[in-house]
């Protein structure tokens, strides 16, 4: 059984960290295909979170088809990431490193790189959201 | 949803001190609510006239629909854990169970011994003898066995030491789901209440500055950094908070509905402790704008 | 909540019972034993002499020691209740802040306190009642023997019959009233127990007396009841008579002349100077002189109330003491409703 953990430095949400660590334990097989994940009361006794907030990532995690909740048994896993994501990662990769050159020889630092970065994404992420 | 407490104009005076004034307040039922403020803001204030322990000065306060310690089914209805979980001393923790059984109809004693065994209290110690993270635990027991609607908690963290705080904390979150509680938490870590709570009363000097969902108040506030600017000059329907400013550069935090357009600001989303600090920065009377409110709040990481 | 008020009640309850038990127990030791000893010398006095004052006198010299010490006890015990058991009743709970627990379980503040007052209130009855009943018992007999105190007398009529239940049910009710406006535990022992000496001190001074109209009569000074006989500087003599009634509360006594007016001293006459007359030289005993001072008009005028008064005035008191206390829970109960958080 998958346990979750939550980071309160980092910049998201608590549930969009659970509905990560999911997504992360299907990517790399630790959760598979008809099983179960922790039930709400699980959780909520472990991280000291509220229940919606669990409830809420279940929901999108269920919204996603990734999971699915049985009323009165509770949430099973219905679907595994590791193939939809690993066939896409390795042009993805490339036209990353292209961008990376690109911006080196623009003159950024590291620094200046990952900020570039880190802003992009997040601008886009609740662009998305919103 | 019922409201489970509902304020109006809800004010207390002590003498010539208001200790609370003018709390309009209108909290949906089943959320766990985070009560934050500075020491003497009025949080003990609020919460004792939610549990019946004060009358109230002006204004009116209704409790599950019913008023504050009318009877003893309104009081079976509200569970409450006082600041520094009074317990009685010379009593052992099997007596306390004894006293809840007792003085409760609707105590549930096989859940209170479930509770307590699984804590690791020992029922002959006497309370006296309990550290303080347990003693929190016995009241909290107490509270959740008596099966109320609504838990009312008066800074039961405190005192406690980080281990204590955590495991208190996650009994409480566990009650909440199984008992389908409403649970009302005053503190002044907002860490702790950024995880648990998903409805937020900013209470300072006296007076709610800020009471939503945490969800609707994250969404609407947003921190705008930009060029030095007069923060008078934002468009109708984004209201500042908060605003600070060197001499080339405007930070601000307002509070809209609407998107922001201004290509010229940087946008950014607060966590709750930045936007409950914003609260705790106003001034309390905008004709004074000179006033500075040091927030008091801890920062615990 | 009838569990958690004998909870707490608990050990002063049993500390009160063992040393009452003590208490008790050295008294039915002790008691018949000093009733035999006082019906025989009576018995015996009787039939030899006739008036047995002497031996009374010996009787009560005797025993005065523990006579005083189980009349202080009575006197005591509602005061040390009113302190221990009332002033900390409520002040306890406000200050280690476990009201906040125990008035937010499913029971109202005025059914806490109905139940508190009610149990505790019947514990202090019953223990200054025993008290009472045991001390009454004992001390009979020297009571009977006692000159100096008689039975309507301010240090007597407290000390035995009802009044001390009265006594102590106000003393605690006074205790948890000031306990209830002070809100802390010493001041509140401290202005209990002013306050209670007070009105102890307040009811024979002020309000005993008037209960009923004292009873006033007049008498001829003899032999067989008087009480002083002597002579002042200026040789001039002073004298005073006892009331018939020996266990009667005496507020005035003085002589009075013919015409009824009080004086201090016999003045000087033909009939009675320091150098003539039957009072010149008592070598033939006082009932010459007595009768000369009678003859010339002088009478003792007493002002009492008789001892036939002794029950009615041990039921008015408790009722006094009755209604200030029902006076004192009834406020109690109004203001406990207010705000105390």
């Amino acid at each position: 059984m998958i346990e979750f953990h939550l980071d309160t430095r980092s910049g998201l949400s608590p549930y969009q960290q659970l509905v990560r660590q999911v997504r992360q334990a299907l990517r790399l097989g630790l959760l598979c295909e008809g099983d179960q994940l922790p039930t709400v009361k699980e959780v909520v006794a472990q991280l000291a979170i509220n229940p919606n907030t669990v409830l809420k990532a279940y929901r999108e995690l269920e919204h996603e088809g990734l999971v699915a909740a049985r009323p009165g048994v509770g949430t099973f896993v219905t679907a595994t990431l590791a193939d939809d994501s690993l066939a896409a990662h390795g042009p993805l990769r490339q036209e990353l490193r292209r961008w990376l050159a690109r911006a080196r020889r623009a003159g950024l630092d590291e620094e200046s790189i990952e900020a570039l970065f880190m802003t992009t994404f997040r601008t886009a992420s609740e662009e998305d959201i919103a | 949803m019922s409201a489970v407490i509902q304020a109006q104009g809800l004010g207390k005076r002590y003498g010539q001190r208001w200790a609370l004034t003018d709390c309009t307040l209108d909290i949906p039922a089943r959320r766990v609510v985070g009560l934050v403020g500075p020491n003497g803001a009025g949080k003990t204030t609020l919460l004792n006239l939610a549990t019946g322990m004060l009358a109230p000065t002006s204004g009116s306060i209704r409790v599950l629909g019913g008023r504050p310690a009318e009877g003893p089914a309104q009081l079976a209805k509200v569970g409450f854990v006082a600041q520094d979980s009074p317990t009685y001393a010379g009593l052992s923790v099997a007596d306390h169970l004894k006293l809840g059984a007792r003085l409760n109809p609707g105590w549930d004693a096989a859940l209170a011994r479930e509770r307590i065994g699984r804590l690791g209290l020992d029922p002959a110690r006497r309370a006296g003898k309990l550290s303080g993270g347990q003693r929190a635990q016995l009241a909290l027991t107490l509270g959740i066995a008596k099966r109320p609607q609504l838990l009312i908690l008066d800074e039961p963290v405190a005192a406690l030491d980080p281990l204590a705080r955590r495991e208190f904390l996650q009994g409480l979150m566990e009650a909440t789901v199984e008992h389908q509680l409403s649970v009302v938490l005053s503190s002044h870590l907002v860490a702790d209440l950024e995880r648990a709570c998903d409805y937020l009363i900013v209470l300072v000097d006296s007076r709610v500055r800020v009471a939503g969902e945490v969800e609707e108040l994250l969404a609407t506030h947003h921190r705008l950094s930009g060029a030095r600017r007069d923060p008078t000059r934002l468009p109708a329907g984004q209201h500042v908070i908060s605003a600070s400013h060197t001499d080339r550069q405007t930070t601000l935090i307002i509070r809209t509905d609407a998107p922001i357009h201004d290509p010229a600001w940087t946008v950014s989303r607060l966590s709750l402790e930045d936007l409950v600090l914003a609260y705790m920065g106003t001034p309390n009377h905008p004709a004074n704008p000179g006033r500075n409110h040091r927030p008091t709040l801890e920062v615990q990481r | 909540m009838i569990w958690l008020t004998w909870r707490q009640f608990r050990a002063a309850a049993a500390m009160t019972a063992a040393a009452l038990a003590a208490l008790a127990a050295i008294l039915a030791l002790t008691g018949p034993g000093l009733a035999h000893d006082y019906t025989t010398g009576i018995a015996a006095c009787t039939t030899h002499s006739g008036s047995c004052s002497d031996f009374a006198r010996r009787f009560f010299d005797h025993h005065q020691g523990s006579f005083l010490a189980v009349s202080a006890v009575v006197l005591l015990l509602p005061a040390l209740i009113g302190l221990f058991w009332g002033a900390p009743l409520i002040t306890r709970e406000l200050e280690a802040g476990t009201h906040r627990l125990v008035w937010n379980q499913s029971i109202t503040r005025s059914r806490w306190l109905a139940v508190k007052l009610a149990l505790t209130g019947l514990a202090v009855m019953t223990a200054a009642g025993l008290g009472s009943l045991v001390v009454t018992w004992w001390s009979s007999p020297i009571d009977k023997a006692a000159q100096n105190f008689p039975k309507m007398g301010p240090l007597l009529f407290p000390a035995r019959g009802v009044v001390p239940v009265a006594y102590a049910a106000l003393a605690f009710a006074l205790g948890v009233t000031v306990g209830m406006l002070v809100r802390r535990t010493l001041p509140a022992m401290a202005i209990t127990l002013a306050v209670f000496v007070a009105v102890q001190v307040a009811m024979p001074l002020l309000v005993r007396p008037h209960l009923a109209p004292p009873t006033r009569s007049t008498v001829q000074i003899t032999e067989a009841n008087l009480e002083d006989f002597s002579r002042g500087p200026d040789r001039r003599i002073r004298v005073s008579a006892k009331a018939a009634d020996t266990g009667a509360w005496v507020l005035s006594s003085h002589t009075v002349d013919a015409s009824g007016h009080a004086i201090d001293t016999i003045p000087p006459s033909p009939s009675l100077s320091p150098s003539a007359g039957p009072c010149a030289s008592l070598e033939r005993g006082l009932s010459p002189c007595l009768a000369e001072i009678a003859r010339l008009g002088y009478r003792q005028q007493v002002t009492y109330q008789p001892s036939s008064r002794y029950w009615p005035f041990q039921w008015y008191e408790t009722g006094i003491y009755t209604a200030l206390t029902v006076g004192l829970a009834g406020f109690c109960f109004w203001r406990i409703r207010r705000s105390l958080s």
